[in-house]
């Protein structure tokens, strides 16, 4: 707790127009595996960006330093709560996740190629749209709600022990459609403001608005852990609040749209290291 | 003097409600990206538009927008172009267009028009994420635009 104080008080004392610029650091988990947190950018956005990075770059010092320790990151706390939902027997047919699954570490590598076509259902699903495919369908319970804790916290889980591995979601084929929707979503003008995902994230990472230093709104970090709100934050969340911050009427998390926009986001990182939990500010 | 009372207590009295020689956001006309009649006839004052330009909950020009003589105001944004010596480079008339629609001189600029009214893309309910309803006005008043015009023109180099 004291160091998540300390965190607190750095980051509003450097939160200036003075970098501006991604920072020159290398991320290495637990001092042994390197991430990558800037690749050149994969075929389909290589018209509008040479590089992709991670947003972990363009947070500061303390914050950095706290998502490369797994001791120092809060979002592990909910990883182990997750850990144990696992192995828990719930809803009518007495099973677990592990009753079907074995051990988490199984699941390495699902995060990194999620949203995915799923082809029974015949629609793109998010890794929480999966897992409450299971909860009701295989376990008989009930399903979580979309980003909140129980939900979160699982996909961090299955984030974490995916780390280092590069996102690799699938684009084409039937996922295509949903894809594009995507997109279109990415570059449409919304709320009082008028402004795009792109108008922030595509045109003008690097720079300050306000007091924020604009990253490229990827999502190979989520979930995070927010140092504001002490919790484990959806991506779909994210998006929600970046909407309303244009002064429009939002879309709910869960919702098509934003399945569609994580879809295309998520293929904006692919080459990127799988690394949530990610910690930032 | 007694007209800007009366203007003023006419705009207490209706809310945001256009008063006689106030120009609605759908009616502003514009030149080559200028806007030449003043919104309300009322000359804007400067200081008040150095408050709203520097205000997070006014036109918040500071999100994008760096200026020296709001030193005081921490967190300036660096999206947009210094308004330094602004009032140099702009004419009033170009400033009041500027501040209604920059889009209009800007293609596709990224700055919010100040005082419009249509043609958005779900338009909600301030920064609560829900719908508009019937309390939707432009981001700032006519008089409020016509104070930051004000004050954009003092910024001299
Ligand atoms: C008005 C500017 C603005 C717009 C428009 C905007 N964002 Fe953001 N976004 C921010 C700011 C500021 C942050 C926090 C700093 C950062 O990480 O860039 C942020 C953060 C994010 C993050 C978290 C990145 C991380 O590494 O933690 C994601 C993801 C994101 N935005 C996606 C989007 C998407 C998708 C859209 C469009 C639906 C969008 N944003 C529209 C300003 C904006
Ligand atoms: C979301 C970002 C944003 C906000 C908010 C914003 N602006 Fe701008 N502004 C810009 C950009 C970007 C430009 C450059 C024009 C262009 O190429 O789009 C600009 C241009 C200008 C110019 C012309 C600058 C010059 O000297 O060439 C003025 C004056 C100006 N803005 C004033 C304001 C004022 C006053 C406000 C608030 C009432 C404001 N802006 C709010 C982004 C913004």
């Amino acid at each position: 707790m004291k160091k998540i104080t300390s965190a607190l008080l750095t980051s509003a004392v450097i939160a200036s127009p003075l970098w501006a610029d991604p920072v020159d650091d290398t991320l290495v988990l637990n001092e042994e595996t390197t991430l990558v947190t800037r690749t050149a950018a994969p075929a389909h956005v290589s018209d509008v960006l040479d590089e992709v990075m991670s947003g972990w770059l363009f947070r500061g010092t303390e914050t950095r330093a706290m998502q490369a320790d797994d001791f120092d990151n809060p979002g592990m706390i909910f990883v182990e709560q997750a850990q144990e939902a696992w192995e828990t027997a719930e809803g009518t047919e007495g099973k677990s996740c592990s009753s079907c699954h074995n051990d988490m570490d199984s699941m390495a590598g699902v995060k990194a190629t999620y949203p995915k076509w799923n082809e029974a259902a015949g629609e793109v699903r998010t890794l929480q749209m999966q897992m409450n495919d299971c909860r009701e369908n295989r376990m008989g319970a009930e399903a979580w709600g979309y980003d909140k804790a129980p939900a979160i916290n699982m996909e961090a889980a299955l984030a974490s022990v995916s780390r280092g591995m590069p996102v690799n979601v699938a684009i084409d084929g039937p996922a295509q459609s949903t894809w594009e929707k995507g997109k279109e979503l990415y570059y449409t003008r919304t709320g009082q403001l008028e402004l795009s995902c792109a108008n922030c994230h595509e045109d003008s990472y690097g720079m300050m608005i306000r007091a924020d230093h604009l990253s490229q709104g990827q999502i190979n970090g989520f979930p995070v852990y927010r140092l504001k709100n002490t919790k484990l934050n959806g991506s779909h969340s994210r998006f929600k609040g970046c909407v309303r911050d244009t002064r429009a009427e939002t879309y709910s998390p869960g919702s098509p749209e934003f399945v569609a926009l994580e879809l295309y986001v998520a293929s904006r990182g692919n080459g990127l290291s799988v690394e949530g939990p990610s910690v930032r500010n | 003097m007694k007209r800007i009372t009366l203007t003023l207590m006419a705009l207490a009295a209706s809310g945001f409600a256009a008063t006689a020689e106030e120009i609605a956001p759908t009616n502003v006309s514009f030149d080559d990206g200028s806007v030449s009649t003043s919104l309300t006839g009322v000359p804007g004052d400067p200081a008040a538009g150095r408050a709203i330009v520097g205000d997070k909950g006014q036109g918040n020009c500071v999100a994008c927008h760096q200026a020296t003589d709001l030193a005081e105001v921490p967190f300036q944004g660096e999206i947009g172009p210094m308004l330094d010596g602004a009032g140099d480079r702009w004419s009033e008339a170009e400033l009041r267009g500027i501040i209604v629609n920059a889009k209009v001189m800007f293609e596709d600029s990224m700055m919010p028009s100040f005082y419009k009214t249509e043609g958005f893309i779900r338009p909600g309910k301030a920064y609560t994420g829900k719908a508009a309803d019937d309390t939707f006005g432009p981001l700032l008043s006519a008089q409020q635009v016509e104070d930051v015009v004000a004050y954009l023109t003092t910024l001299k180099e």
